[in-house]
């Protein structure tokens, strides 16, 4: 039998980046506990938009947990109360009846705000772009199995590499860092030894950018690991200030 | 009636890209400077077409509608990439993977197409290990492969079950590269809503612009370029549920297609085999469990009616049915691929045995996908370690673990192996228009193989498209730069404003995703898995009344100039429900049954498809005729000059 919950849903919603947000509240009844957190706010939605007001906006677009779009912070957690999971893979088995929900957009300098629960996160385009590639172009690579990469190696780089760049890293810091997903990025080639060839540039370069975007630095409180739903280790950190270190030691 | 040039060049099969590309017209580096390309998407082939374009020197603009050009859908795709690499020294060929692809497509596909696609796959590979695409390996330093679908050799490439994820993030960090060295621009978070078209001195009308919504603004803007690429995916979202991400749409090829590109084998739409079923009518779309499950998964249902009947009544736990009493099906029936037929057969088996009342949940629409044998053989950890992400995510979805309890799976909408029309150079039938991936129509015939799609995506964006689009462009360099305030831009961005004002004014009652659900229920039940004459008559009238419902009470709350959520679902809805109907008249014509496309008056005795090959041998492509009138149908032959046609036999 279908289970069914009633709650209270309490959603910042804010017109513009330099306008005025609030709280609102609205009233869900007899949602399905098997409706997914998204589904459930397309309910409320539905519901808005046949009353004639203007629907919550929200980023949201695989729904499987890999693009990186969707991007709540619910209940004090981004993407909410499960762990290893994006916000589109919550269900709403996860919440009681009678509870109130709190829904807010990434609270971060790095991401201002664009309308409700939706963010701006080019800043992660921009350092990506300043250093987060192998310098090559289409065609003349060597052979894919002319050099060798340990098993351990190549696991250890597709861990790093599992980032989706949703941001919660950023979300979740109280000092506003991307070192998360900066060491992710820089991990994954620095392990790989196509990444190697220009590691220290890559590592400069990117962690540069974060600073010029107005991103904090890393006190190690490791909530980004706890909330990362890819469970990316700190331990990319480590491995990013090692890289650093030895790149600043040679200039 | 216009004849179609597809443009193969001469020559042997295993020679014909390579006189092409001998004999081909270039452009020299401080001419492709001077050119400006459009390319609309950032998926695998839109971010490796504009990467690859952007170093060879040309002048970039890459659009997409997501935040950034790395949450574009191709993110999603999990099982592999298929190469004929032949590491596995298992008897894989250039030739064996054409003649997969081929067979697979059931004999509705270009064979020059296919054996190029073939032929570049291993530079594909080679590329994406040079970006530092972390695939999975062996302890001895080499790379791993796995089995798909319609193969019997190990010939995918795999990156855990996030090799889309991968390969995106590679073509998209070629493209951070691209943007930081000044030769492509980004555009995110902005929608393509028509194509413009300036005619040349010789009045002939080539593909110079396009009109973009940006959708933070709500402005509508003008981009000019010489060449416009197309990247922008399937039209699956049609069905409404469906494994595409929510934005996901056809609007793009529908543009193209009311300028005068043709819209070729619109019928063809893959039908995945193993996705969670449906459980609610508020549910957004389906989730797909990867095919490379289907290598260590059995499907089965009960064998005993009563079984079912309990199963669907929640009276019985499926370890409770003992293996004498399991109908495994595909093993059954197709004892040579077993349970790995390609998705069309899969999926038509799935739904032949829930037709009959064999279904396993309470729907009684979902088949069992079974670990219970492989973890007894290698043991948990085994499977854990190939599978671990996706078993939990079925848990999470369903609250079932599949480690104990046999997966629930039903077929679902994945691919739509129709699109644009384009020649061997991957042009359209519009000069200067380009159609790259999901799109076009090329590859593919009449279903795809797993783990192909983004062979075919990174095929035309990194090794296709940059050599063909130059034979265009070679014609185009003393062409200077496109002003974007020439009255053909004027007037394509007057229609737009114009479309977009008639939406705001029906001032209705129904939100777009309630007619949308209507819609993808009509296509579902009568242009889904199995389709009759009457079926697609019946949908071909519903269309219409959905259409009316669209244009006389729909509602968009906010305002036009502004964000506006609601607005880009309305306007790529339109769009669907136009592809709808084409899918229809498509479907109905094609009076035979081949791959995806099953109409149940065309079968065999033991049910399985049946192509007329002396009657439908040809890619249909439609023209569009004008606003209310029925689009008219060419005919491409398919000449098969090296591959003997056959019926696609996976049973010995």
């Amino acid at each position: 039998m279908e289970k069914t919950i009633s709650f209270k849903l309490k959603i910042w919603r804010q017109r513009g980046p330099k306008e005025k947000g609030q709280f609102k509240v609205y009233e869900m009844k007899d949602i399905s506990t098997d409706a997914s957190f998204l589904e459930m706010l397309d309910i409320l939605n539905e519901q808005l938009i046949n009353a004639g007001e203007e629907p919550v906006v929200f980023d949201h677009d695989c729904r499987e947990g890999i693009c990186g779009m969707c991007s709540l912070y619910i209940n004090g957690y981004p993407h909410g109360p499960a762990t290893g999971a994006t916000t589109c893979q919550l269900y709403m088995r996860r919440f009681k009846d009678g509870e109130t929900i709190t829904v807010e957009p990434w609270r971060s300098a790095g991401f201002p705000i664009i309308r409700d629960l939706m963010v701006d996160r080019t800043a992660y385009d921009k350092i990506m772009q300043a250093g987060g590639y192998v310098s090559i172009n289409t065609g003349g690579v060597p052979d894919a199995n002319s050099i060798p990469i340990s098993k351990e190696k190549a696991d250890l780089a597709m861990d790093a590499a599992s980032c989706i760049g949703c941001g919660a890293c950023v979300a979740a810091c109280k000092n506003g860092s991307a070192m998360l997903f900066v060491s992710a990025k820089v991990s994954q080639l620095a392990l790989l030894p196509q990444g190697q060839v220009e590691a220290e540039r890559r590592v400069k370069a990117m962690l540069a950018k974060m600073d010029e975007l107005g991103f904090g630095n890393c006190t190690n409180t490791r909530a980004c690991e706890a909330e990362c739903p890819k469970n990316v280790s700190i331990s990319n950190i480590a491995r990013l200030n090692r890289e650093f270190i030895v790149a600043k030691l040679r200039d | 009636m216009a004849t179609i040039d597809s443009k193969i060049p001469e020559g042997a099969l295993a020679e014909k890209w390579s006189n092409y590309k001998a004999h081909q017209k270039l452009v020299n580096p401080a001419n492709k400077r001077k050119l400006d390309i459009i390319v609309v998407g950032s998926g695998l082939a839109g971010a490796s077409a504009a990467a690859t374009l952007g170093s060879l020197g040309f002048k970039v603009k890459c659009f997409c509608i997501q935040d950034s050009p790395r949450r574009a859908h191709s993110i999603a795709a999990q099982g592999g990439i298929n190469a004929a690499k032949n590491y596995q020294n298992d008897g894989d060929s250039v030739y064996r993977l054409f003649m997969d692809t081929i067979k697979g497509g059931d004999y509705r596909a270009r064979e020059a197409n296919v054996y190029r696609l073939a032929e570049v796959s291993n530079n594909i590979i080679d590329q994406c290990v040079a970006q530092g695409v972390p695939f999975a390996r062996e302890y001895g330093g080499t790379l791993a492969n796995r089995s798909f679908g319609g193969s019997q050799v190990s010939r995918t490439f795999y990156a855990r079950g996030q090799t889309g994820q991968q390969l995106l993030l590679g073509a998209y960090s070629a493209l951070c590269y691209q943007v930081n060295q000044g030769n492509v621009e980004l555009f995110t978070r902005c929608e393509m809503l028509d194509l413009v078209m300036i005619k040349d001195d010789k009045g002939k009308e080539r593909a110079r612009g396009i009109i973009y919504r940006d959708l933070v603004s709500g402005e509508i803007k003008r981009c000019s370029a010489h060449a416009v690429v197309v990247g922008t995916g399937g039209y699956g979202n049609a069905y409404f549920l469906s494994t595409n991400a929510m934005t996901s749409n056809g609007s793009a090829i529908m543009q193209c297609y009311r300028k005068g590109a043709w819209f070729a084998n619109p019928a063809f739409a893959q039908i995945h085999p193993t996705c969670i079923p449906v459980q609610g009518d508020k549910q957004s779309k389906l989730t797909l469990m990867s095919e490379s499950l289907r290598n260590d998964g059995r499907i089965w249902v009960p064998k005993k009616l009563e079984d079912a009947q309990k199963l669907q009544k929640g009276l019985i736990n499926p370890n409770d049915i003992p293996d004498e009493d399991r109908d495994f099906y595909l093993e059954r029936r197709y004892p040579a691929f077993g349970n790995l037929v390609p998705r069309d057969v899969a999926s038509r088996a799935a739904k032949e045995r829930c037709d009959k009342g064999y279904g396993v949940n309470a729907t009684g629409l979902a088949v069992f996908l079974d670990f219970k044998y492989a973890i007894q053989t290698f043991g948990k950890q085994v499977i854990a370690d190939k599978y671990g992400n996706l078993f939990d995510m079925y848990e999470e979805i369903t609250d079932v673990n599949p480690y104990e309890n046999p997966m629930m799976i039903f077929p679902a909408i994945h691919y739509t192996m129709g699109g644009l029309w384009v020649d061997y150079e991957l042009q359209t039938s519009i000069p200067g228009l380009f159609a790259i991936g999901e799109c076009n129509f090329s590859d593919h015939g009449a279903n795809r193989l797993g783990a192909s799609a983004l062979m075919q995506g990174l095929a035309d964006g990194y090794f296709v498209l940059p050599y063909t689009i130059q034979s265009y462009l070679a014609d185009q360099i003393s062409i200077p730069r496109f002003s974007t305030d020439l009255p053909e831009f004027e007037a394509a961005e007057k229609a737009v404003k114009e479309r977009i004002a008639k939406l705001m004014r029906i001032n209705g009652k129904r939100s777009v995703d309630s007619i949308h659900k209507e819609l993808g229920h009509i296509m579902w039940e009568y242009v889904g898995m199995g389709r009759t004459e009457e079926s697609l008559k019946t949908a071909i009238k519903k269309l219409d009344e959905v259409e009316k419902t669209f244009w006389t009470d729909l509602r968009i709350p906010g305002d036009a100039q502004t964000l506006n959520v609601e607005l880009e679902k309305a306007l790529r809805l339109i769009d669907f429900i136009e592809t709808g109907k084409l899918m229809a008249y498509d479907a109905l014509n094609r009076e035979e049954s081949c791959g995806g496309h099953f109409r149940e008056e065309h079968q065999t005795p033991e049910g399985e498809a049946l192509r007329h090959d002396d009657i439908f041998s040809y890619v249909a492509c439609w023209s569009y005729k004008g606003e209310g009138k029925k689009p008219e149908m060419l005919k491409e032959p398919l000449n098969y000059e090296f591959v003997k046609v056959e019926t696609r036999n996976y049973k010995n």
